[in-house]
Protein backbone atom coordinates (compact mmCIF):
# COMPACT_ATOMS: atom_id res chain seq x y z
CA UNK A 1 0.00 0.00 0.00
CA UNK A 2 1.23 3.74 -0.84
CA UNK A 3 -0.27 6.73 1.03
CA UNK A 4 -0.94 9.52 -1.23
CA UNK A 5 -1.58 12.82 -0.28
CA UNK A 6 -2.91 16.19 -2.57
CA UNK A 7 -2.43 19.26 -1.31
CA UNK A 8 -3.88 23.01 -1.31
CA UNK A 9 -5.14 23.92 -4.58
CA UNK A 10 -4.87 20.55 -6.18
CA UNK A 11 -6.52 18.77 -3.37
CA UNK A 12 -9.32 20.87 -4.23
CA UNK A 13 -9.47 20.63 -8.20
CA UNK A 14 -8.82 16.59 -7.69
CA UNK A 15 -11.72 16.87 -4.81
CA UNK A 16 -9.28 14.45 -3.02
CA UNK A 17 -6.78 15.12 -0.13
CA UNK A 18 -5.35 11.15 0.64
CA UNK A 19 -5.70 8.03 -1.43
CA UNK A 20 -4.29 4.72 -0.08
CA UNK A 21 -2.80 3.39 -3.28
CA UNK A 22 -2.61 -0.48 -3.91
CA UNK A 23 1.41 -1.21 -4.82
CA UNK A 24 1.05 -3.31 -7.91
CA UNK A 25 4.56 -3.25 -8.64
CA UNK A 26 5.16 0.67 -9.92
CA UNK A 27 9.17 1.45 -9.73
CA UNK A 28 8.39 5.55 -10.26
CA UNK A 29 6.58 8.09 -9.55
CA UNK A 30 5.75 8.49 -12.91
CA UNK A 31 4.57 4.64 -12.60
CA UNK A 32 2.20 6.29 -10.24
CA UNK A 33 0.80 8.69 -12.15
CA UNK A 34 0.37 6.55 -15.19
CA UNK A 35 -1.36 3.94 -13.50
CA UNK A 36 -4.06 6.78 -12.01
CA UNK A 37 -4.60 8.10 -15.36
CA UNK A 38 -5.45 4.92 -16.38
CA UNK A 39 -8.09 4.48 -14.07
CA UNK A 40 -9.28 8.26 -14.97
CA UNK A 41 -8.79 11.06 -16.77
CA UNK A 42 -9.53 13.85 -14.22
CA UNK A 43 -6.22 12.44 -12.54
CA UNK A 44 -4.30 14.46 -15.85
CA UNK A 45 -3.72 18.01 -13.72
CA UNK A 46 -0.57 15.61 -11.97
CA UNK A 47 1.11 15.97 -15.52
CA UNK A 48 1.25 19.61 -14.90
CA UNK A 49 4.55 21.08 -15.10
CA UNK A 50 4.28 22.75 -11.77
CA UNK A 51 2.92 20.24 -9.78
CA UNK A 52 5.57 19.27 -7.31
CA UNK A 53 5.89 15.84 -5.77
CA UNK A 54 7.22 14.65 -2.62
CA UNK A 55 8.53 10.65 -1.57
CA UNK A 56 8.48 10.27 1.76
CA UNK A 57 8.10 14.01 2.74
CA UNK A 58 11.34 14.50 0.67
CA UNK A 59 10.89 16.62 -2.94
CA UNK A 60 11.57 14.42 -5.51
CA UNK A 61 10.68 13.72 -9.11
CA UNK A 62 8.87 11.60 -11.19
CA UNK A 63 11.81 9.56 -12.13
CA UNK A 64 12.38 8.86 -7.96
CA UNK A 65 12.10 5.12 -7.03
CA UNK A 66 8.94 3.79 -5.23
CA UNK A 67 8.73 1.18 -2.78
CA UNK A 68 5.38 -0.66 -1.30
CA UNK A 69 4.90 1.14 1.86
CA UNK A 70 6.12 4.72 0.83
CA UNK A 71 4.30 7.86 0.99
CA UNK A 72 3.58 10.00 -1.60
CA UNK A 73 2.18 13.41 -1.99
CA UNK A 74 1.62 15.84 -4.90
CA UNK A 75 0.87 19.77 -4.67
CA UNK A 76 1.43 23.07 -6.10
CA UNK A 77 4.24 25.47 -5.70
CA UNK A 78 4.74 26.41 -2.31
CA UNK A 79 3.85 29.93 -1.07
CA UNK A 80 4.21 30.41 2.39
CA UNK A 81 6.21 33.00 4.16
CA UNK B 1 14.66 25.38 17.29
CA UNK B 2 11.43 25.23 15.69
CA UNK B 3 7.90 25.47 15.53
CA UNK B 4 4.79 24.86 13.52
CA UNK B 5 1.84 26.74 15.39
CA UNK B 6 -1.48 27.91 15.31
CA UNK B 7 -1.18 30.31 18.19
CA UNK B 8 0.36 33.81 17.55
CA UNK B 9 3.89 34.18 19.43
CA UNK B 10 5.78 36.85 21.52
CA UNK B 11 8.73 38.51 19.99
CA UNK B 12 9.87 40.00 23.32
CA UNK B 13 9.47 36.74 24.71
CA UNK B 14 11.46 35.23 21.52
CA UNK B 15 14.02 37.54 21.55
CA UNK B 16 14.47 37.23 25.23
CA UNK B 17 15.03 33.65 24.61
CA UNK B 18 17.41 34.30 21.80
CA UNK B 19 19.37 36.40 23.89
CA UNK B 20 20.05 33.87 27.06
CA UNK B 21 21.16 31.32 25.11
CA UNK B 22 23.76 33.18 22.71
CA UNK B 23 26.33 33.05 24.76
CA UNK B 24 29.75 34.76 23.48
CA UNK B 25 27.53 36.36 20.32
CA UNK B 26 27.60 39.59 19.35
CA UNK B 27 24.53 39.88 17.32
CA UNK B 28 20.70 38.88 17.19
CA UNK B 29 19.13 39.30 14.01
CA UNK B 30 15.16 39.04 14.03
CA UNK B 31 12.44 39.17 11.02
CA UNK B 32 9.02 38.84 11.75
CA UNK B 33 6.35 38.43 8.66
CA UNK B 34 2.52 40.05 8.43
CA UNK B 35 -0.12 39.18 6.84
CA UNK B 36 -0.96 42.11 4.41
CA UNK B 37 -4.39 43.73 4.10
CA UNK B 38 -4.35 44.04 0.36
CA UNK B 39 -3.17 42.25 -2.78
CA UNK B 40 -3.26 43.04 -5.97
CA UNK B 41 -6.94 42.84 -6.86
CA UNK B 42 -8.31 44.60 -3.28
CA UNK B 43 -8.31 44.28 0.32
CA UNK B 44 -7.32 41.01 2.18
CA UNK B 45 -9.36 40.36 5.37
CA UNK B 46 -7.52 36.89 6.67
CA UNK B 47 -5.29 34.44 5.15
CA UNK B 48 -5.40 30.49 5.51
CA UNK B 49 -2.40 28.39 5.56
CA UNK B 50 -2.29 24.90 4.83
CA UNK B 51 0.92 22.44 5.16
CA UNK B 52 2.03 19.25 5.27
CA UNK B 53 2.52 17.93 8.52
CA UNK B 54 5.68 16.24 9.27
CA UNK B 55 7.14 17.41 5.82
CA UNK B 56 7.14 21.12 6.92
CA UNK B 57 9.05 20.76 10.38
CA UNK B 58 11.50 18.46 8.18
CA UNK B 59 12.18 20.87 5.40
CA UNK B 60 12.38 23.82 8.04
CA UNK B 61 14.91 21.60 9.98
CA UNK B 62 16.73 21.04 6.94
CA UNK B 63 16.57 25.02 5.36
CA UNK B 64 18.51 25.18 9.33
CA UNK B 65 21.19 22.69 9.08
CA UNK B 66 21.75 24.56 5.71
CA UNK B 67 22.09 27.77 7.09
CA UNK B 68 24.62 26.43 9.65
CA UNK B 69 26.72 24.96 7.04
CA UNK B 70 27.16 27.89 5.60
CA UNK B 71 27.81 30.05 8.82
CA UNK B 72 29.17 29.87 12.14
CA UNK B 73 25.80 30.59 13.51
CA UNK B 74 24.89 30.20 17.30
CA UNK B 75 21.08 29.93 18.25
CA UNK B 76 18.61 30.06 15.49
CA UNK B 77 14.53 30.36 16.34
CA UNK B 78 12.05 29.50 13.47
CA UNK B 79 8.18 29.97 13.92
CA UNK B 80 5.48 28.94 11.59
CA UNK B 81 1.63 29.70 12.07
CA UNK B 82 -0.71 27.39 10.05
CA UNK B 83 -4.57 27.75 10.22
CA UNK B 84 -6.32 31.10 9.95
CA UNK B 85 -4.45 34.33 10.77
CA UNK B 86 -5.94 37.75 10.49
CA UNK B 87 -4.50 40.65 8.61
CA UNK B 88 -2.22 42.35 10.22
CA UNK B 89 -1.06 39.83 12.43
CA UNK B 90 2.39 37.50 12.50
CA UNK B 91 2.61 34.83 10.50
CA UNK B 92 6.37 34.11 10.78
CA UNK B 93 9.13 34.29 12.26
CA UNK B 94 13.19 34.18 11.92
CA UNK B 95 15.78 34.91 14.93
CA UNK B 96 19.36 34.26 14.53
CA UNK B 97 22.23 34.79 16.62
CA UNK B 98 25.85 34.72 15.50
CA UNK B 99 29.87 35.99 16.75
CA UNK B 100 29.23 39.16 13.97
CA UNK B 101 26.22 40.79 12.18
CA UNK B 102 26.98 39.72 8.68
CA UNK B 103 26.42 36.37 9.23
CA UNK B 104 23.40 37.15 11.41
CA UNK B 105 21.83 39.11 8.64
CA UNK B 106 22.75 37.00 5.90
CA UNK B 107 21.37 33.63 7.70
CA UNK B 108 17.87 34.80 8.55
CA UNK B 109 17.29 36.56 4.95
CA UNK B 110 19.03 32.67 3.94
CA UNK B 111 16.20 31.12 5.77
CA UNK B 112 13.06 33.27 4.84
CA UNK B 113 14.23 32.80 1.09
CA UNK B 114 14.72 29.10 1.52
CA UNK B 115 11.53 28.99 3.45
CA UNK B 116 9.28 30.59 0.99
CA UNK B 117 10.30 27.99 -1.79
CA UNK B 118 10.98 24.94 0.08
CA UNK B 119 8.50 24.47 2.78
CA UNK B 120 5.16 22.43 1.95
CA UNK B 121 3.03 25.49 3.05
CA UNK B 122 -0.03 27.39 0.98
CA UNK B 123 -1.69 30.41 1.59
CA UNK B 124 -5.19 31.29 0.82
CA UNK B 125 -6.40 34.92 0.93
CA UNK B 126 -10.03 35.72 2.15
CA UNK B 127 -10.81 38.60 -0.26
CA UNK B 128 -14.80 40.41 -0.77
CA UNK B 129 -15.19 37.56 -3.17
CA UNK B 130 -14.17 34.74 -1.31
CA UNK B 131 -10.73 32.43 -0.71
CA UNK B 132 -8.34 32.38 -3.30
CA UNK B 133 -4.78 30.36 -3.43
CA UNK B 134 -2.29 32.68 -3.88
CA UNK B 135 -0.02 32.17 -6.97
CA UNK B 136 3.88 31.43 -6.00
CA UNK B 137 5.84 34.36 -7.15
CA UNK B 138 8.98 34.00 -9.80
CA UNK B 139 10.33 36.84 -7.40
CA UNK B 140 10.75 34.88 -4.43
CA UNK B 141 12.58 32.00 -6.53
CA UNK B 142 15.27 34.63 -7.94
CA UNK B 143 15.69 35.18 -4.29
CA UNK B 144 16.35 31.83 -3.35
CA UNK B 145 18.48 30.81 -5.90
CA UNK B 146 21.22 33.77 -5.35
CA UNK B 147 22.23 31.73 -2.69
CA UNK B 148 23.11 28.67 -5.11
CA UNK B 149 25.42 31.12 -7.06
Amino acid sequence: MIKIHFFASLSEQLDCSDLNFEYSGEHTVADIKQSLLKRDTHWQCLNNKNVLVAVNQTLSDANANINDGDEVAFFPPVTGG
Amino acid sequence: MISVQTNDFDLGHEYQMLRQDADGDGAIVTFTGLVRDFNNSGSVSMIRLEHYPGMTEKSLMNICSDARKRWELGQIRLIHRVGFIGANEQIVFVGVSSKHRKSAFEAAEFIMDYLKTNAPIWKQEGTATGMKWVESKQSDQTAASRWQK
